[in-house]
């Protein structure tokens, strides 16, 4: 087990080795840079902006003195927001990001596991139907037309919650809804045909013969079975949910990483968005190989390699 | 005997009953006649429901009272805009630009997808292996960040390239290319994040037909490989791509809405339905909702997505044979 994460976290460590190369050359290399605007500034000042954020020696030395930057922990400044380094702001828009992301997080894993079930339990009733029908409606709709029609209904015509922004609990009911119902909808339905399936097998038939309540037969017995397919789900839906999020902080207004990461991409502010792509790339990784430790603590047949 | 005594034909009919085609199939299913109406009449208004409505409706209207006109005011079925521009046309217009890149997108990753999966699940072994390595690292990687990033970045380049060489070109629809910068950078690059489901789908599917007799039979007469993917394999792989060009296209309608409401999207010039949503969502706060602007194209963009997706899975139940039981 320990080799095995030991090498998971290398192979991290290479792909955010590649993530940041791709990111530094294709923000470098192509035209544009950190300092054109509508109006141009001097070329002393460009001159001595360049030598601040250290982009004006060879292109290599400058690849070179980044990595090593980064190795130490170091994002850099920004190149818009002077004198605010990367570090700062990423350690003040994280924690915003995180509460939304682990809340929808949450709340898509139980909610969708717990529908799901239920609507395989009571197979081809009004529940079930309905319940798909409202599933197939949420993976359709996207986040920018629930999160206004919510805000248009819960915060306009009839006000319970704050139109956007962030301060409360309160705050964070809407946005979380928004950024999960998808994913509630697609989990439920894994959960469902996998629930299925499951409640076919030879071994529920046992279970049940043997006399076991309804209840501790699909609860005890085939949730832990019907669960593995909704468990390999949940790295992609961590990449889901960072991406969703981008949208929704943009939609409620909450000062997300998301928001910058957008602001930085239009300002070509390089450092910032090698900061950000950083983070997002770390935090999937550690989540993917969470993922794949619980696999194998769910399901003994799975050996890791 | 009554099975002896009924003539010929309507014992062709019973057989046919029997096994009835996939088309007979599909259109049993009340969830799919109800797509391909809506995505047939969707497609029509988008083709030719600018043309019905009266002239100049579409554009920025000088008049400060057509501004924000709500619905049925003064001959405007849906209201106006900011702008004083007819919402109905500009929805029309909208259906325009995300079907088109939706479509066109899709059939880039079909392109991709398929190839990539044909090649892997035919060559199989350690190359295989290692193709669905890749596939699996794609997967993991949040791919509409990057999206963002590069088309962004890719963007004055490009712009350029075009304007260097259709602009002077023979063809009047050339000439318009440079103009259509940003669709076209969003057809390729969506479709290229796209394929990675379409190949792992191909390629389980090419592992199971590459061991029948009628492969072994092709390679045994003597066909070339290329000859065996494109005339024995591609074709036996038609179905189930048709499945997945159907789930594609909302995924990529999704993905170009995504970026087109960042602001990202699109060139400003036109409209899709991302960036009519964001037109729409900042029209509504506590002090004046232009509900309009928001409700109707939300309403045609999910009724829409929602045809799709039910048409895909309706297709999938049919055509899939993995998803038989």
């Amino acid at each position: 087990m320990p080799a095995f994460i030991l090498r998971r976290l290398l192979a991290l460590g290479l792909v955010l080795f590649c993530v940041v190369t791709i990111t530094f050359f294709m923000m470098r290399l192509l035209p544009g840079g950190p300092f054109d605007r509508d109006r141009k500034i001097p070329p002393a000042i460009e001159k001595q902006l360049l030598k601040k954020h250290r982009l004006d020696a060879p292109l290599f030395v400058q690849y070179r003195d980044y990595l090593w930057d980064l190795l130490h922990g170091d994002l850099r400044e920004s190149t818009k927001y002077l004198s605010r380094s990367v570090n700062e702001i990423i350690g003040q828009t994280l924690p915003v990001s995180g509460l939304l992301g682990g809340t929808a997080f949450l709340l898509a894993a139980t909610a969708g596991v717990w529908l799901g079930t239920f609507a395989a339990v009571r197979r081809d009733t009004a529940f079930d139907a309905g319940a798909m029908f409202a599933a197939l409606l949420a993976i359709s709709v996207p986040a920018f037309v629930t999160g206004p029609l919510l805000i248009l209904v819960f915060a306009v015509l009839w006000p319970v919650f704050p139109v956007g922004g962030w301060g409360n609990w309160r705050s964070l009911i809407l946005p979380s809804l928004v950024l999960a119902a998808p994913y509630v909808a697609y989990i439920a339905r894994l959960m469902r045909s996998s629930m299925l399936e499951v409640l076919a097998q030879d071994f529920i038939r046992t279970a049940r013969a043997r006399g076991l309540s309804e209840t501790r037969v699909v609860y005890s017995h085939a949730l832990k079975v019907a669960i593995l397919p909704v468990v390999s789900f949940l790295g992609p839906l961590a990449a889901n949910l960072l991406t969703g999020s981008i949208v929704v902080e943009a939609i409620f207004n909450i000062p997300g990483m998301g928001g910058f990461f957008v602001n930085s991409i239009l300002n070509r502010d390089a450092f910032l968005i090698g900061g950000v792509v950083i983070v997002y790339c770390a935090l999937l990784g550690v989540m993917n190989l969470l993922v794949d430790l619980a696999y194998t603590l769910l399901d003994p047949r799975v050996k890791l390699y | 005997m009554t099975a002896t005594a009924s003539s010929p034909k309507e014992n062709v009919s019973a057989a046919a009953r029997a096994t009835p085609s996939a088309t007979a199939v599909l259109l049993r299913r009340p969830a799919v006649v109800f797509s391909l109406v809506v995505l047939g009449l969707v497609g029509l208004l988008a083709l030719f429901g600018p043309s019905l409505l009266p002239t100049g409706v579409g554009e920025p209207s000088r008049d400060n009272a057509e501004q924000f006109l709500p619905p049925l005011a003064h001959g405007h079925l849906l209201g106006t805009d900011l702008n004083g521009r007819d919402l109905l046309y500009r929805v029309f217009i909208g259906a325009r630009i995300s079907l088109l890149v939706g479509l066109s997108g899709a059939l880039v990753a079909l392109f991709v997808g398929t190839s990539y999966g044909l090649i892997s699940g035919y060559l199989g072994g350690r190359a295989d292996a290692v193709m669905m390595r890749l596939v699996d690292v794609l997967y993991a990687i949040p791919r509409l960040i990057f999206i963002l990033i590069l088309v962004t970045v890719v963007e004055g380049p490009f712009r350029q390239w075009l304007g260097a060489h259709f602009v002077g070109s023979r063809w009047s629809f050339l000439r318009e290319l440079p103009a259509y910068t940003k669709t076209l950078i969003l057809i390729l690059t969506l479709g290229l994040i796209e394929w990675l489901t379409m190949a792992r789908i191909v390629r389980g599917q090419v592992l199971v037909l590459k061991n029948l007799q009628f492969i072994t039979a092709a390679r045994s007469l003597g066909q070339t490989h290329f000859k065996i993917l494109t005339r024995h394999l591609l074709p036996n792989l038609s179905g189930l791509i048709a499945v997945y060009l159907t789930l594609t296209i909302p995924a990529v309608v999704l993905d170009e809405s995504f970026l087109s409401f960042l602001g990202l999207g699109v060139d400003p010039s036109q409209a899709s339905w991302g960036t009519l949503l964001a037109d729409g969502a900042s029209a509504i706060n506590p002090i004046r909702s232009h509900w309009w602007l928001l409700v109707f194209p939300a309403a045609v963009m999910s009724l829409t997505l929602l045809a799709l997706n039910f048409l895909g899975d309706g297709l999938r139940d049919v055509l899939d044979p993995r998803s038989r039981k």
